[in-house]
C-alpha cells in the first residue's frame, strides 16, 4: 500500500508537479502494482548475489584518444532557450 | 514487376531481385513511400519526403527501405519516442544500429509509432495516439513497438526495427502474426537509442519471414566505441537452412505453461505447432523455471527503477518540452508533469520508491537477486534442452481501450516475455496460427548468443506451419 502523502513525497525526490486528482488515483493504481511487485518478498533470496549486468562480458574500452565531440551550436541547437553560447534556465531562487 | 508484386517480395527476395537487375531500388522504394504516407493505422509519425540521393543499392541490403521506431535517434528527423515531451526533437545523431544498417545499404522510409518511451503493451501510451491492428482495426497492435509491427503486417513497410526491453518486440510481432527477434543482451549496440531501462533495452528486427529477421540482425550486431556494453555477436549470422528439426529438444516450462489467462485458442494453437515441430524431428519435454513465473514481480521493480533514473534527463533545459515557469524547480517539475503520460509517471513514481531510502533493499535489492535465479534457472534447463517454447502472449490482439482503466492487467501481457529479457538470452516469435481470426505467437527462447540455431529452428517451424500472413496486406477480412 501506498497513500497520498507518500506519492507526494516520491513525486517531489522525481521532480514530478501532480495534481490532487493525479495523486489520489496514482495511490490505488501504485498501490495494487506494489501488491503484485510483493510476491517477491515471499522468495527466499539468502547467499542469492545480485544481477545487475546479466551478460558475462569483459568491457571493451576504447582507446583514450582525443577526438571531435559535438560543436557548441549543434549542442544548443534544441534547447528551448539559449543565451549567450549556454542553456538558459529560470532562477534557482523563486520569483 | 507491377506494384504488387513489387510487394509481395520480402526484403531478402527485394536484395536479391535489386542484384539481378530485375528491380530498381528507386522503384521500390517509391512503392512503399507512397504506401507509407497513405496509410490509415497511425503506424508511422514520419516518413520520408522524396527518395534520398544516397540509395545504396550496391551495398548488401540495396536500398530496401526500412521503417525505424521513434525511439532510435536519426539526425536531423523526428525522434520522440512517443512523447509529448520530445516534440519536434530533431537529434544531432544517428543511432549506432541504424547507422550500421544505412551503412549496409538500408534507405529510412520513415519513424513508427510507439507507446511512450517504450513503455506499454498496447501503444495506447503514444502521445501521439493509438495504432490499429491491420487484422482487426478495432484491437490494438500489441506495444511497444506497436507501429513497427502493424506497419510490416499490413505491408507499409518490408522491414522494420523495434526494441525490447520485455517484450516490445515479440508481443507486438506475435499480435501482428509477424516474425520479431529479441537478440542476445548486448549485441547490438544501444548507442542512440532512447533509453528506457539499460539493462534491458535490446534491438532487433521486425520482418515478414524468419529469414528476413537473420538478414537484418546480421547487419545490426557490432561492438560500438560508444556503448561499452556492446559486445557483438561471436558467430557470422547465416541465413536459415534448416528444414527439419531432428534432435532437437524443446522444453515447455511447466511453470509457464499454465499461467492463468491463457486464452483456450492461444493456447490450442501453441500445442498444434508442437506437434508440428515433434512431425519434424523435435523431442518435447516439460522443463522447470521455478522462479520465472515471479519475473514479470521483478521486472516491475527493475525496468521501472532504470527507467526513473533515465527519465531524469527530461527537465525542458537542453532539449524537448519547456513549461515557462518563475523559478528553476517549478520548470522541471511543471514540465514532467505536461510532457509526461500518466504510464511514465506511474512507472517512474514506482521506481523512485523502489530505489528510495529504506526501500532499496526490499525491492531494487531483492528483484535483482530473483533476476540471478532466473538467469540460473534457465542455464541449468539449456543443460537438457535446446530450446525453450511457450507461446508470445497469453491473448490475442485485444479491443483498443479493454486495459487502459487497469494498469496491471496490461503489464500481465509480458507473462511470457519477460523472463528472457530478466536473463538476457535470445528469443523469436514466430505466427504459429490463428484464434478467433486472429493470429497467436510461438516464442522459442535459447542460450545466449545462440541465434543462429534459434533462427534456423524457427525456419523450419515456419516452413511447416505455413502461417498466411496476406490478410492484412490485401485488405482480405482474415
Amino acid at each position: 500500500m501506498i497513500d497520498s502523502a507518500e506519492v507526494l513525497h516520491v513525486a517531489r525526490l522525481s521532480r514530478l508537479k501532480l495534481t490532487d486528482e493525479e495523486t489520489e488515483r496514482m495511490a490505488g493504481e501504485l498501490s495494487s502494482i506494489l501488491d503484485h511487485i510483493a510476491k517477491i518478498s515471499e522468495l527466499d533470496l539468502d547467499g542469492v548475489p545480485p544481477t545487475s549486468h546479466v551478460v558475462e562480458v569483459e568491457q571493451g574500452l576504447r582507446p583514450d584518444v582525443p577526438g571531435p565531440c559535438l560543436p557548441r551550436e549543434v549542442a544548443l541547437a534544441q534547447a528551448p532557450a539559449v543565451q549567450d553560447g549556454g542553456f538558459l534556465v529560470p532562477s534557482p531562487q523563486a520569483g | 514487376m507491377d506494384v504488387s508484386e513489387l510487394l509481395a517480395l520480402t526484403a531478402t527476395e527485394a536484395t536479391e531481385a535489386i542484384e539481378r537487375g530485375d528491380l530498381d531500388a528507386a522503384e521500390l522504394f517509391a512503392a512503399y513511400r507512397t504506401r507509407a504516407a497513405d496509410e490509415d493505422l497511425n503506424a508511422f509519425t514520419w516518413v520520408a519526403e522524396d527518395l534520398p540521393e544516397d540509395l545504396r543499392s550496391g551495398a548488401p541490403l540495396r536500398g530496401v527501405p526500412l521503417a525505424v521506431k521513434d525511439l532510435f535517434c536519426t539526425e536531423g528527423v523526428p525522434s520522440q519516442a512517443g512523447s509529448k515531451i520530445l516534440e519536434g526533437y530533431l537529434p544531432p545523431y544517428t543511432a549506432t544500429s541504424v547507422k550500421r544498417l544505412q551503412d549496409a545499404g538500408a534507405t529510412l522510409l520513415g519513424k513508427t509509432n510507439q507507446d511512450e518511451f517504450a513503455m506499454g503493451s498496447s501503444n495506447e501510451n503514444s502521445a501521439y495516439g493509438p495504432v490499429l491492428n491491420p487484422w482487426d482495426r478495432t484491437r490494438v497492435p500489441g506495444g511497444s513497438s506497436g507501429g513497427s509491427a502493424a506497419a510490416v503486417a499490413a505491408g507499409l513497410a518490408p522491414w522494420a526495427l523495434g526494441t525490447d526491453t520485455g517484450g516490445s518486440i515479440r508481443q507486438p510481432a506475435a499480435l501482428c502474426g509477424i516474425v520479431g527477434l529479441k537478440p542476445t543482451y548486448g549485441t547490438v549496440s544501444r548507442y542512440g537509442m532512447i533509453a528506457f531501462a539499460s539493462s534491458l533495452d535490446q534491438a532487433g528486427p521486425f520482418t515478414r519471414d524468419v529469414t528476413d529477421a537473420a538478414l537484418l540482425y546480421r547487419h545490426m550486431t557490432g561492438t560500438d566505441p560508444m556503448d561499452s556494453t556492446a559486445v557483438g555477436h561471436p558467430e557470422e549470422i547465416a541465413l536459415p537452412t534448416a528444414e527439419r528439426l531432428d534432435g532437437i529438444r524443446l522444453g515447455v516450462p511447466a511453470e509457464l505453461s499454465t499461467g492463468e489467462g491463457v486464452e483456450p485458442g492461444v493456447l490450442a494453437a501453441f500445442e498444434a505447432s508442437l506437434e508440428t515441430a515433434r512431425s519434424l524431428g523435435a523431442t518435447i519435454e516439460t522443463c522447470h523455471l521455478p522462479t520465472a513465473a515471479l519475473g514479470l514481480s521483478a521486472y516491475y521493480v527493475l525496468a521501472p527503477a532504470e527507467a526513473s533514473s533515465n527519465l531524469s534527463r527530461y527537465d525542458g533545459v537542453r532539449y524537448g518540452l519547456r513549461t515557462p515557469a518563475e523559478d528553476l524547480v517549478s520548470m522541471y517539475t511543471d514540465t514532467r508533469h505536461d510532457g509526461f503520460g500518466d504510464e511514465v509517471k506511474r512507472r517512474i513514481l514506482i521506481g523512485t520508491y523502489a530505489l528510495s531510502s529504506g526501500y532499496y533493499d526490499a525491492y531494487y535489492g531483492r528483484a535483482q537477486k530473483v533476476r540471478t535465479l532466473i538467469a540460473r534457472e534457465f542455464a541449468s534447463v539449456f543443460e537438457n534442452v535446446d530450446f525453450v517454447v511457450t507461446p508470445t502472449s497469453p491473448t490475442v490482439a485485444f479491443e483498443l481501450g479493454s486495459l487502459t482503466a487497469d494498469p496491471l492487467s496490461m503489464y500481465l501481457n509480458d507473462f511470457f516475455t519477460v523472463p528472457m529479457s530478466l536473463a538476457g538470452i535470445p528469443a523469436i516469435s514466430i505466427p504459429c496460427g490463428l484464434s478467433e481470426g486472429l493470429p497467436v505467437g510461438l516464442q522459442l527462447a535459447g542460450p545466449a548468443f545462440s541465434e543462429n540455431r534459434i533462427l534456423d529452428a524457427a525456419h523450419a517451424l515456419e516452413r511447416s506451419l505455413a502461417f498466411d500472413g496476406s490478410p492484412p496486406r490485401t485488405g482480405a477480412s482474415a
